[in-house]
């Protein structure tokens, strides 16, 4: 059913980045509180061609009500990292070592029923394909109920007004009928709505969004994210957002992590970052994209091609495909250094 | 830009009908209407971008123009003759002249075929070259597309994504084509290898004098690479015209939002606009401008009269109150 269309600008509802005070967009002092620790975590998958170090050595935090970005190419290990951190990690693959400390408690080596409370309830995740995530032969409505039901032990009715109520919120329209329809009688936009009303179904302090707008239309993408920027406002809610889009980062996160070959090449304040891109990657990222505003700049094409994650490098990663590298790049692995403060880069340059 | 005063192809009045499944037993039969008149010329070496989201026909335009389909109205013009046309009135070589790259390299490309053999086939069919001169051909269309001779030998499931879609492209070339057509031949690709095809497109595009039809949603990209640019939503043109006449100032409510949703690292200076609702199905397209509900600006006039294609300061768009 169409609705009127509204000038964004007259919505009440301040942006996502504004709704965030000050102290937690920028460095983190020791007294400042944290929802989400991650501290060098290495994951890595056993293959038929070798040891694949997906993530290796990945560290940040989040604070509460956060809007953390993780931005990066196909298998750069952002994906990886966020099924991490809820454990769901599964053979051939592994957290070789590493804490992720979620309110101070580490999830990694957790008992699966201190993981089975926290998934779902404390952290929530939505995915790029919403239709894959839900299940075909279960009605949107059944669907949220036992999600709710799950770590919530009130009647069926009340959980049925809770769906109700939840599928208004992420602005399903005919939410009553919309309850007793299939995933397939879903657009994609649709889906991800529900898929983001389940996943607020038990107020997570977190939600990991990887990629939730990559298979929508622009217009939609739109949508989707700022209804994230309402929610997580009312809520209070942390989110963790997976993209490979600058802009999408850019436009909507807090703090910005660059990842590049299972690390992180560059993390900061995301104005900061957009502002004085310092790793050569970061910069190479932003060269190759064309602008659909403003001046048109010549596309900078990144050659070549990330590197093979079962041989081990002893030097930079991205050395090989580097514009700035020197003799040090290919002997020595850079470590992450603040360039700026609460800007940190890791890169042999700075 | 616009090299004759004679358009290379021209797309006149095309309407695409689907018949869908009847609902029920009794149920009347429904009708997809997935083009509703759309016309549009393409110059000789021009580039023409044609964007919109999902569903507004701009696939299934492409896909007439290389008669993948058959319009149910309208015709599709080459150098002035119908494509439709058998044999007799057009000769091979126009046949061949218009060549396509898809979206979903992967799924373009047989996978029981060497590299090689995927590229030469349509050459020999063709006779683009005498026989004895197949195999330089393909050579030299392998390298002008990147690919490594050595890869010629692979099958297209041990190469990459951007190295697929360099095959489909060398495929299209070797065809020796006039208009290339692509529909998204980049949004399956990771961004570092978008920039490097998009780069590689526009190398072949000058040294082989291409006029090409870009289908994409990706308007970043088609303001990078397009000379001209239409905009279509459900089945129709609503906006047309040069690239960054129409970026800059777009005149049509659906343009104006459209532009607004794509994320930028830049900072923003304008005021997000966020459009409420979704396209409508093809199948129930609304009354007056199809637009309307989902507009700003509708009035009453809008909801009761399909407003035309006009020209307004070197664009053309169809709205009662454009910007």
């Amino acid at each position: 059913m169409p609705v009127a269309a509204t000038r964004a600008g007259t919505d009440p509802t301040p942006g996502l980045k504004e709704t965030h005070s000050a102290e937690h967009a920028g460095e983190r002092s020791q007294n400042d509180s944290v929802l989400l620790r991650v501290e060098k975590l290495r994951t890595r998958f056993h293959t038929k061609n070798g040891l694949v170090r997906a993530v290796n050595g990945v560290s940040f935090s989040i604070g509460p009500g956060e809007v953390v970005g993780i931005v990066g190419e196909s298998g750069c290990g952002k994906s990886v990292t966020a099924l991490s951190i809820l454990g769901l990690i599964r053979p051939p693959g592994e957290i070789v070592s590493g804490r992720v400390l979620f309110e101070g408690q580490d999830l990694v080596g957790a008992s699966s029923g201190t993981l089975r409370r926290i998934r779902g309830k404390e952290i929530a995740m939505i995915f790029q394909n919403p239709l894959s995530s839900l299940n075909p032969v279960l009605t949107i409505g059944f669907q949220i109920q036992e999600a709710i039901l799950e770590h919530d032990r009130i009647g069926r009715r009340a959980a049925r007004e809770r769906a109700l109520d939840l599928l208004q919120r992420v602005g399903i329209p005919e939410a009553e009928r919309r309850l007793h329809q299939y995933p397939h009688q879903f657009s994609g936009g649709m889906a991800q709505r529900a898929m983001i009303a389940m996943a607020l179904a038990n107020r997570p302090k977190l939600l990991i969004a990887d990629e939730p707008t990559t298979a929508l239309d622009v217009t939609i993408q739109a949508q989707i994210i700022r209804l994230l920027h309402r929610l997580s406002g009312e809520l209070g809610m942390a989110v963790l957002f997976i993209t490979h889009n600058m802009g999408l980062v850019a436009e909507n996160c807090h703090q910005t992590l660059v990842m590049y070959a299972g690390k992180i090449a560059e993390s900061g304040a995301t104005d900061d970052l957009f502002a004085r891109p310092l790793h050569p990657y970061t910069q190479a990222l932003l060269a190759c994209v064309p602008e659909v505003k403003g001046e048109r700049h010549d596309l900078i094409p990144l050659e070549g091609f990330p590197p093979d994650l079962t041989v081990e490098s002893r030097g930079c990663a991205f050395e090989p495909r580097c514009a700035q590298r020197f003799d040090r790049c290919p002997i020595e692995d850079p470590e992450p250094r603040d360039a700026e403060p609460g800007h940190a880069v890791r890169c042999h340059l700075y | 830009m616009i090299a004759g005063p004679e358009p290379l192809l021209e797309v006149q009045d095309v309407v695409k009908v689907f018949d869908l499944p009847h609902r029920g037993f009794f149920g009347a039969a429904r009708r997809l209407r997935a083009l509703a008149g759309v016309s549009l010329d393409i110059y000789a070496e021009e580039t023409l971008g044609l964007v919109g989201e999902s569903g507004c026909g701009k696939t299934t335009l492409g896909r007439i123009i290389v008669r993948l389909e058959t319009a149910t109205e309208g015709r599709v013009l080459f150098r002035g003759r119908d494509v439709r046309a058998r044999s007799g009135t057009t000769n091979s070589a126009d046949r061949r002249s218009i060549q396509m790259v898809f979206q979903d390299a992967t799924g373009s490309l047989n996978p029981r075929r060497r590299v090689r053999d995927i590229v030469s086939l349509p050459v020999r069919a063709g006779g683009v070259v005498a026989p004895g001169l197949v195999d330089d051909h393909v050579s030299q269309v392998l390298e002008e597309v990147g690919l490594p001779s050595e890869l010629g030998g692979r099958y297209p499931g041990q190469l990459s994504g951007g190295q697929q879609q360099r095959v489909a492209l060398a495929r299209a070339i070797a065809l020796e084509p006039a208009v290339l057509v692509a529909d998204e031949p980049l949004s399956a690709l990771d961004v570092s290898v978008q920039a490097q095809i998009l780069r590689l497109l526009e190398r072949i595009r000058e040294r082989r004098h291409l006029a090409m039809l870009f289908v994409s949603h990706d308007l970043a990209v088609v303001r990078y690479l397009c000379d001209r640019v239409a905009v279509m939503y459900l089945g129709r043109i609503v906006e047309s015209g040069p690239v960054d006449e129409v970026f800059d100032h777009p005149r049509h409510p659906y343009t104006v939002a459209l532009l607004s949703a794509v994320p930028s690292t830049r900072q923003r200076t304008d005021v997000p606009i966020e459009l409420a609702g979704e396209v409508p199905s093809a199948a129930d397209i609304p009354p007056g401008c199809p637009f309307h509900p989902r507009c700003w600006k509708a009035q009453d006039k809008c909801r009761a009269v399909l407003p035309q294609l006009d020209s307004l300061n070197g664009a053309r768009v169809a709205c009662h109150f454009p910007e």
